[in-house]
């Protein structure tokens, strides 16, 4: 059964235990020398392709981001969670700012296409603008069902099982394939990657072919001596050489062009101090002041 | 936005309640100026990501516990295992991850902000792995280290004597050879996971006096003639016990032996030049934490009508927590406490001093 494969966008975003802090111009938020990590709901989508690799019902997983080279620290973390390869849409980072749900759709829908993936799986929205758009976007552009906000994924047969968390309690719809499902946070527990799995990854960009060396191949003399030289060692073939494309939006002929531009970023005002009343008589005329009732 | 995450909620949870029950409630550092992933390269920023969360989500929620109910946490260090870390530094082909030091020292020093006891016993187990994965024979290296690097078997390593701590070349146990077995007699004191670990890495005389006197002998737990002392109470590291290991008449293989005879106290000392550097990075990671610790509660803790912050009095941790730093709730007393020993052990600062002293006035 193992004929379907996986598209997962992964975002970069300041990872969510920083300190966020306003930049004095107000034209968004510090992110210089700022941690970010994998958006935590990108996160669940990865380990959700990940097991359905592992249930044999998805043959290969391609991790995917769109932004400055930074971006392949993100798709590095999805392969040493188990995607089987990478693909960075190399925006600079001016420009990458100006990116919204609607261009990532573009590109995202685009590349489901040109790989001919039959399942695309998003996080539920970013901790960073909380637009909860992309993956719908992306549905809407490919003209494909979509499973949003899913807490449980069931494949059966030609159609995928979606169990969603809705305001109303838990929603279970079945959508044909091709679909776009976007992980919510009982989707699953992600996996911590593993040291091995971390080795595996290696970057490889089309235009340059430019390619890393492997770990060991950087070490001096000294430090080798107690380790085997590559070329005799059986396990260097075993440990998966994981790639990492780096294409740019204008080779997918998706234009970036944004409608929406941002005015200014400010800090949500700090809280006043209430006012005490003694009667609710007191309390019915102060709502009326203020106009509330 | 904050409301409703799960597994996050438990880490966003410590955040917002960090105010309140500030033992096991804390997050690790994201301050620029002390990042400690600044100076690494992609691999080890990975690494060290892993280490760390793994730190955050499995270790730091119950290293009070340990510490308290003197627990040798088992299966959170063979998840730690599974994960790689059980051989960090030993070779591939028998199970291991095949990092370097450098990678090493990273990972330990992310991982002894969640607890720096378990932390600095992994990395003697560690020490013990690659002991034999360095200096073992095929045969050996492929019986002893697979087991050591999944963490299916726990090992200890075995030098110092009620005699000797860092005179540790005049050790006193004896090996004796009869036929293709060495008879091993004496004892050995303040053993890290002695009475817990299945595999023992003995130090012990096959020879005459002196360093080269001295062989390295892996002993299996439940060899007739090995026994353990009493369980020490000790003012840290309490997630490992420690206990004297003793051999009366204990008959261990000759094909046990690391390395050839004589080899034994060169073993030892490769050994401790890495396991040192572990220890070193387990107390960084011990500071970072008790740093990040001390700078929330500088920030809550108000006297004179100003957050403390604002008075620099002093540089030590736990001094800045003030009398709340001496109680066992929070949590910087217990850095304070499991890193103390690191003062001591694989080579005490006197020692150490005296090698970095020997080091510069040879230049």
């Amino acid at each position: 059964m193992a004929e379907l494969r996986a598209l997962v966008g992964v975002k970069r975003v300041i990872d969510f235990a920083v300190k966020i802090r306003v930049k004095p111009d107000k034209s968004g938020v510090v992110t210089d020398g700022v941690k970010h990590s994998m958006n935590p709901f990108c996160e669940i989508a990865v380990e959700e392709a990940v097991r359905l690799k592992e249930k044999k019902l998805v043959k290969e997983v391609i991790a995917v981001s769109c932004g400055p080279s930074q971006c392949q620290e993100t798709i590095r973390t999805a392969l040493a969670m188990g995607a089987d390869r990478g693909i960075h849409v190399e925006v600079p980072a001016a420009e990458a700012e100006r990116l919204g749900p609607l261009q990532v759709a573009r590109v995202l829908a685009k590349l489901a296409e040109k790989e001919k993936v039959n399942l695309v799986l998003l996080g539920k929205q970013a901790i960073d603008d909380d637009c909860n758009q992309t993956g719908q976007m992306t549905a809407g552009l490919l003209d494909w069902p979509q499973g949003t906000f899913a807490s449980q994924v069931t494949l059966e047969g030609d159609k995928l099982k979606v169990e969603r968390e809705i305001d109303g309690g838990l929603e279970t719809i079945r959508l044909k394939l091709p679909a776009v499902v976007t992980a919510d946070l009982r989707l699953n527990e992600p996996r911590y990657a593993t040291l091995p799995n971390i080795m595996g990854a290696e970057v490889q960009s089309l235009g340059t072919g430019l390619q890393l060396e492997l770990p060991w191949a950087r070490l001096g003399e000294a430090e080798r001596g107690l380790r085997q030289p590559l070329s005799q060692s059986s396990h260097v073939q075993k440990a998966k050489k994981k790639k990492i494309e780096v294409i740019k939006a204008g080779d997918l002929g998706v234009d970036l062009t944004s409608k929406i531009s941002v005015v200014s970023v400010e800090d949500p005002p700090q809280r006043t101090a209430g006012v005490k009343v003694e009667t609710t008589e007191d309390l019915v005329a102060k709502l009326r002041e203020v106009g509330r009732i | 936005m904050w409301c409703g995450y799960r597994n996050l909620g438990v880490r966003l949870g410590r955040l917002c309640s960090s105010l309140l029950a500030p033992a096991n409630t804390r997050h690790r550092s994201l301050t620029t100026c002390i990042d400690p992933s600044m100076g690494l390269n992609e691999e080890q920023k990975e690494f060290q990501k892993v280490a760390f969360d793994f730190a955050a989500r499995e270790m730091a929620p119950n290293m009070a516990e340990w510490d308290q109910k003197e627990v040798f946490p088992v299966d959170v260090m063979r998840k730690a295992a599974q994960l790689g870390f059980g051989g960090v530094y030993v070779r591939t082909d028998v199970g291991g991850s095949g990092l370097s030091r450098l990678d090493t020292s990273v990972i330990f020093e992310a991982l002894a902000t969640g607890c720096t006891s378990t932390t600095a016993y992994i990395s003697i187990h560690n020490m013990c792995a690659w002991m034999i994965d360095s200096f073992g024979s095929d045969e050996q290296r492929h019986k002893f280290c697979p087991p050591l690097c999944t963490m299916e078997k726990f090992a200890s390593y075995c030098l110092t004597e009620p005699g000797s701590g860092s005179d540790a070349a005049s050790l006193l146990t004896s090996a004796k050879r009869h036929g293709d077995h060495y008879i091993l007699n004496g004892s050995k004191a303040f053993i890290s996971g002695g009475g817990e670990s299945d595999i023992y890495i003995v130090m012990c005389r096959t020879g005459g006096p002196g360093p080269k006197g001295i062989s390295c002998i892996v002993v299996e737990k439940g060899t007739p003639g090995l026994s353990f002392g009493k369980k020490e109470k000790k003012v840290g590291w309490n997630s490992q016990p420690t206990r004297a290991v003793i051999f009366e008449d204990c008959a261990v293989p000759v094909a046990h032996r690391i390395g050839s005879e004589g080899q034994g106290f060169l073993i030892a000392m490769k050994g401790l030049n890495g396991g040192r550097i572990n220890i070193a990075s387990c107390s960084l990671g011990a500071a970072h934490a008790s740093i990040i610790l001390t700078r929330d509660h500088l920030k809550v803790r108000k006297q004179f009508g100003a957050p403390l912050a604002n008075n620099q009095i002093c540089n030590q941790a736990l001094q800045m927590h003030g009398g709340y730093g001496y109680l066992k709730d929070y949590a910087v007393q217990q850095y304070m406490r499991d890193s103390r020993v690191h003062q001591i052990l694989e080579g005490s600062n006197e020692v150490m001093r005296m090698l970095i002293s020997r080091s510069l006035l040879q230049e």
